[in-house]
């Protein structure tokens, strides 16, 4: 059976079975016979050629009207061949896209690159997952030389390929700041005015930028309407929003940013997402902000880093495993 | 160069006109059923571009018979727009009449061989041959 041909000794074989026996062995056959076709690329109306043959070999009194009428049938057969062709050929179009992309989405990976840094006293967990293959959504640290940690959240209002290669822009310009400047303001000014001039009008980037000073432990924050963050006070087991006012990037080159501070206590944490995490569907549904404190909370207790790949799985769960939006989650957590 | 025939193509019946008279010479030269219809398809595809965009030409059909090969030439001609961007009409899935129809991309796996020159302004010539094997 594995080694049916489509010819025509075989086809008019199997076709004779099946007129003599109405056998469902012989049309199993035929399903087969089918299937190994469209292997070989055979097109229906070759198909109905061989049926012509075959039916002309084994009735050599066929009528003529019915020679005819199979003629016609094999005539309007012509189009569905092509049309079948040429939905192969864009198939195999397709595979290569999807290389092509994930061969991009790997390059984006290590342009993007961000070492989560190791810093005494306070622990850093983040985790960045794409909806589709590339990612919209970025994190970044960096470390100053006074002891100082800045963490950018942004999320490309966007998703795919557009969203990636502007968010491979922010990097770069990210890294050509100063370093001895990293107030969360003047950094969101900058990047602002960075998009409003190089990026189209129609996309949008929001921005959280905070900075971490592990001396006096107080954190400085900005927002370019972005998600805003939250704070849990350990010792009052509460969540609190924080969030700062600031138009999105790009929007107007004039806009300005206001920056607020917060102290961070010990066993406290401070929690940067992006709407892929508040955005989460259950179903139709969209999950409300409590669920995803609540969701945090449940993990509070494990390592920073464990904390948000808690809650990650918890929601790739909810959304049967199939993000909607790309998903980025950072807890800074200070220990002593 | 057996014999040559033309058919001008200027309302939408010249279509079947082609095509009978391309299958008349096809089934001379001896192919089958299904290739006569793929010539057939061919054909009128190549006739109903001709009429759809450029309004008058024609189509004329060309026996070949080499001490190695026989086969089937067919060359239509217009002197309608032209075509500015080939590589486009040749894509698979681009086609301006609304899908409905194989295309350029079609003719070309209907048949053999193709090639198509085109300037904007100076009309069109495809020519396909379609080989007896």
């Amino acid at each position: 059976m594995s080694t049916l041909k489509i010819d025509l000794e075989n086809y008019k074989e199997l076709m004779r079975q099946y007129i003599e026996t109405k056998d469902e062995q012989a049309l199993y056959q035929a399903e087969q016979f089918s299937k190994y076709s469209m292997q070989q690329n055979i097109s229906p109306e070759e198909i109905i050629n061989v049926h012509i043959q075959s039916l002309e070999a084994l009735y050599p009194e066929m009528p003529e009207y019915i020679q005819s009428s199979l003629d016609f049938l094999l005539e309007t057969m012509i189009s569905y061949g092509l049309a079948y062709q040429e939905y192969q050929s864009l198939r195999e179009k397709q595979l290569e896209l999807k290389s092509e992309i994930s061969v991009a989405a790997n390059m984006q990976k290590t342009l993007l690159a961000t070492d989560k840094p190791q810093i005494d006293g306070l622990e850093v967990g983040a985790v960045s997952i794409p909806a589709k293959q590339m990612n919209g959504d970025y994190y970044h640290f960096v470390k100053d030389d006074n002891g100082a940690l800045g963490v950018a959240v942004a999320d490309v209002v966007g998703k795919g390929v557009p969203a990636a290669l502007c968010m491979s822009m922010i990097k770069y310009s990210m890294d050509s700041f100063p370093e001895n400047r990293m107030d969360p303001d003047v950094i969101l000014g900058s990047l602002n005015r960075v998009v409003e001039r190089n990026v189209d009008s129609s996309m949008f980037i929001t921005m959280f930028y905070g900075l971490y000073n592990i001396n006096n432990h107080t954190f400085r924050y900005s927002s370019a309407g972005h998600e805003p963050g939250y704070y849990y006070d350990s010792s009052q087991d509460k969540f609190e929003e924080i969030d700062a006012s600031g138009l999105v990037l790009g929007v107007s080159s004039e806009a300005t940013y206001e920056q607020c501070t917060k102290k961070v206590n010990v066993g406290d944490m401070i929690i940067m997402l992006t709407d892929g995490v508040t955005e989460c569907r259950q179903g139709d549904r969209f999950i409300e902000e409590d669920e995803v404190l609540e969701i945090i909370q449940k993990y509070a207790h494990l390592p920073a880093q464990e904390t948000v790949e808690q809650v990650y799985k918890h929601f790739e769960r909810l959304q049967d495993f199939h993000l909607r939006d790309d998903f980025t989650l950072i807890i800074l957590k200070r220990r002593v | 160069m057996e014999f040559q025939s033309c058919v001008n193509i200027k309302k939408e019946w010249d279509i079947v006109g082609a095509r009978q008279l391309g299958r008349d010479v096809a089934r001379k030269i001896g192919f089958g059923t299904v290739d006569q219809a793929r010539i057939a398809t061919a054909i009128s595809e190549l006739a109903r571009n001709i009429y759809l965009y450029a309004g008058t030409g024609k189509i004329c059909f060309e026996a070949i018979d080499d001490i190695n090969q026989k086969g089937l030439s067919i060359v239509a001609m217009d002197d309608g727009p032209g075509i500015e961007e080939l590589s486009q009409v040749m894509e698979d899935g681009y086609s301006t009449s609304g899908g409905l129809g194989a295309g350029l991309p079609g003719v070309q796996r209907l048949m053999d061989e193709f090639d198509i020159q085109s300037n904007p302004g100076q009309g069109t010539e495809i020519k396909v041959i379609k080989w007896l094997r």
